[in-house]
């Protein structure tokens, strides 16, 4: 008498009220991600680190900001982060840079209560691996930096790919105009391709011994690959945000660039 | 009768004839906003010293078709902040039962003034945002929110369906971002001179935005709404028609080259 019963003829509710499981596949068109542009750069020096990026915010041809700050102090005490030892610099998709820096801060806080000490440069260097593979399948599209100072003192760099792979180093340039600062620095920080002049030539050229450049020394060199990399392209510019890490503290400086 | 619970209540098939179930079954995954279907366009907001002015024009397109010509697109929040939406209306509705909900909430906790300052709002509904896109299942919204941040100065900020976040001294969404921009940057190039900025000449500065966009915005819309935000709270006019526009230079405009009559 009743075709719908349903115990007798199995699920047959007229609306689908079968319970969705995780996991799912499910079928969009909605792409995740964005890129919104900016260049970051970061040099270690002997007893400092001068970690860099410009501030400007693009979407497309356009510029959402001229102030948006892609380098951060992580894990201060407070919100103010006025003690904070080491610096965070995403460059990239510009959400999944915040999403990583709030959750790598909050990291580092967590930290600092548990043991009473702040995390060390290297420690928070494999957490912030560990954080970005994480989302291996889901990646946070971004280049992060951190810099700060090793135990010993010196002057770290580490450098990361969005799924976590990452390499401590001299220096390196991410993002946009990556590619133009890249081999400036490899040049004049690392001295590549200079030999010492009158040494011969061919294979008895001796190459030019490498030494750890002054702070006014980087400080120059990072306003002079940035000025270049304004010039040529067009998603980097307005201003030039750099935190200097030393043993005594974390220093600010804004400088302007060209806006066009 | 029959004694079977799970049979009361339904149409007996010997007088009604079965139910044909195809008509409601729905076998396809559920769906989320995968594109906007009713949008709105454009909101402008640029700050000026003692606040924000923030507007949005009143329509609601439904492809190119305006549809709906009374929508209000600019929301005020515990009358300390303007949320002004552009995107889907759909989700839009949605983000303002959300509000109204938070805003309830939040007046529990302290009924005299509010709680939440526009910065943190914009954080919330920025977070909100994110995790909307890491689900796949995005709010497909551009938002500003205009207001005062925990210090009392003017905040203006941004935060769209990626959850993508940026503040400036002034900002505009969609087709605004093009036109209105340039327009607001030449009175607020950065925030010294936005912080000089008084509130009529902001206010005009506004209009004047709302203008260029009707000019050449093919999804706008005359009437529209337009808020200033202060210490003081949050003063909306919904109701406001573009004035002074220049079209009598087109009596003179013939042909496509060479026509002269």
């Amino acid at each position: 008498m009743f075709s719908q019963n349903p115990v007798m003829n199995g699920p047959n509710y007229s609306f689908s009220d079968t319970p969705r499981t995780k996991g799912e596949p499910r079928e969009h068109r909605f792409n995740p991600y964005t890129d919104n542009g900016g260049s970051t750069l970061a040099i270690a020096g002997a007893d400092f680190t001068i970690m860099a990026g410009d501030t400007r915010h693009t979407s497309g041809y356009s510029i959402n900001s001229r102030m948006a700050p892609k380098v951060f102090k992580i894990g201060g005490s407070n919100s103010s982060q006025d003690d904070a030892t080491i610096v965070l610099s995403v460059c990239g998709f510009a959400a999944d840079g915040a999403a990583l820096r709030d959750q790598l801060d909050t990291i580092c806080k967590i930290y600092r209560y548990r043991h009473g000490k702040p995390m060390t440069l290297n420690a928070c260097a494999k957490r912030l691996s560990t954080i970005l593979y994480g989302k291996r399948f889901f990646p946070y599209y971004v280049t992060a930096m951190l810099g700060g100072l090793d135990e010993e003192g010196k002057g770290a760099v580490y450098s990361y790919d969005p799924v976590g792979s990452y390499e401590r180093e001299q220096c390196r340039a991410g993002g946009a105009a990556g590619s133009l600062i890249m081999p400036f620095l490899d040049n004049q920080v690392n001295f590549k391709n200079q030999y010492v002049p009158g040494s011969g030539e061919g294979h008895d050229l001796k190459e030019r011994e490498r030494h750890p450049l002054s702070r006014s020394q980087v400080e120059t060199i990072i306003k002079d690959a940035f000025d270049g990399a304004v010039e040529r392209h067009i998603e980097v510019g307005d201003a030039l945000q750099m935190l200097i890490i030393t043993k005594d503290g974390i220093e600010e400086s804004i400088l302007p660039m060209k806006q066009d | 009768m029959d004694h079977r619970p799970q049979a009361w209540g339904r149409p007996r098939d010997d007088v009604y004839g079965a139910y044909d179930a195809s008509f409601m079954q729905n076998n396809a995954p559920t769906a989320h906003t995968q594109q906007p279907i009713v949008t709105g366009t454009s909101v402008v907001a640029i700050k000026f010293k003692d606040g924000v002015v923030i507007a949005a024009d009143n329509l609601a397109s439904y492809g190119s078709l305006a549809r709906f010509t009374d929508v209000k697109r600019l929301r005020p929040f515990a009358n300390a902040s303007v949320v002004g939406f552009s995107g889907d209306i759909s989700d839009m509705q949605y983000l303002d039962r959300h509000l109204t909900d938070l805003a309830l909430a939040e007046a529990y906790d302290s009924p005299d003034s509010a709680r939440l300052s526009a910065s943190n709002l914009h954080r919330y509904l920025s977070k909100l945002l994110y995790r909307r896109r890491s689900k796949f299942d995005p709010l497909w919204n551009h938002l500003l929110v205009a207001g005062l941040d925990d210090q009392g100065a003017p905040f203006l900020a941004a935060a769209d369906l990626l959850g993508t976040t940026y503040s400036s001294p002034s900002l505009a969404t969609g087709f605004g971002a093009m036109l209105a921009q340039p327009v607001m940057r030449r009175y607020a190039p950065d925030e010294e001179s936005a912080a000089k900025l008084t509130r009529e000449e902001a206010v005009n500065v506004i209009k004047e935005c709302m203008k260029v966009l009707f000019y050449r915005d093919a999804r706008s819309l005359d009437s529209y709404s337009l808020a200033v935000v202060t210490k003081d709270g949050v003063e909306m006019k919904e109701n406001e028609k573009l004035e002074d526009q220049s079209w009598a230079f087109a009596e003179r405009i013939k042909g496509y080259g060479t026509q002269t009559v």
